[in-house]
């Protein structure tokens, strides 16, 4: 193994914890602390495939911005803790699931790309990645933004208490 | 001999596929609407090094795995921004945000 897939082993061996953590944890305050490990980590992940603007686009978007918005949540509405307030009776049934799911993806990437070629990482920069969506991704970008607008304005119609009598 | 700045591809596929099935399992167990919405973005995330890795994996030049990740960045804070606002209403009128009982629509 060469050092940088170590460094991502380690990496991505934190980040499943602390996602197994979050999914399993009986606070709701802690599986958001969770969550900030595990996104903070796929974050290191990108550093490591040399995608640095994505890394830091994922800790200023998802750590903070994203995770804030769940704490306030979960400060304006009732936190209980325990695993009976928290999770509902299909728990084995979900478990199963989702070890099905790991072990058929685990088993088809495997199958599909045990014997691919190495990943020669090179670095993205930033100014590549900026022109790369300026000179051939405009329109979606611009979807993206109109988007983004409407879901800013459908969130503030839907939270906004009502003020007629 | 191996280059140093290599990697084989199954190692951040795997590595996807552990968190999307955290994330199957959390929204499938959950009962805490903000527990399944945490539970969607890290099935987001899985999708993104997703993307990422086969960006690096296919040497593309315009960086297309990397701007799709940026655009599911984009619309994953559209969709928690939409989903925490329809629980605060749910909250404000059910004084509960477990998704279980949240049937009025069911028949």
């Amino acid at each position: 193994m060469t050092s940088t897939e170590v460094v991502f082993v380690v990496l991505s061996a934190v980040g499943s914890i602390g996602a197994f953590r979050l999914v399993t944890s009986k606070n709701v305050v802690h599986a958001a602390l969770y969550l900030v490990l595990t996104l903070s980590m796929v974050g290191a992940a990108y550093l490591v495939l040399a995608a640095g603007f994505l890394a830091w686009v994922q800790v200023l978007i998802y750590v903070g911005a994203i995770v804030v918005l769940l704490l306030f949540s979960l400060m304006l509405t009732k936190a209980p803790i325990g695993r009976e307030a928290l999770d509902n009776q299909q728990r084995g049934w979900a478990a199963l699931v989702g070890a099905g799911v790991l072990a058929g993806l685990v088993f088809l990437i495997q199958n599909a790309f045990g014997s691919a070629p190495r990943i020669q990482i090179q670095p993205a920069t930033t100014s590549e990645v900026g022109a790369s969506v300026f000179a051939n991704f405009v329109l979606p970008f611009e979807v993206v933004s109109v988007l983004l607008l409407a879901a800013l304005v459908g969130a503030v119609v839907i939270a906004r208490r009502d003020e007629r009598p | 001999m191996i280059a140093a700045d290599t990697i084989r591809l199954p190692i951040p596929l795997i590595f996807s596929a552990t968190l999307f099935s955290a994330g199957v399992y959390g929204v499938l167990a959950r009962r805490n609407a903000v527990l399944v919405l945490m539970s969607v973005e890290l099935m987001l995330n899985a999708v993104n090094v997703n993307l990422v890795a086969f960006s690096a994996h296919l040497k593309d030049k315009l960086f297309t795995g990397q701007i799709f990740a940026l655009f599911v960045i984009t619309v994953a804070a559209a969709e928690v921004g939409i989903g925490l606002a329809i629980v605060i209403l749910i909250y404000r009128n059910r004084e509960m945000i477990n998704v279980d009982e949240v049937n009025l629509l069911k028949w």
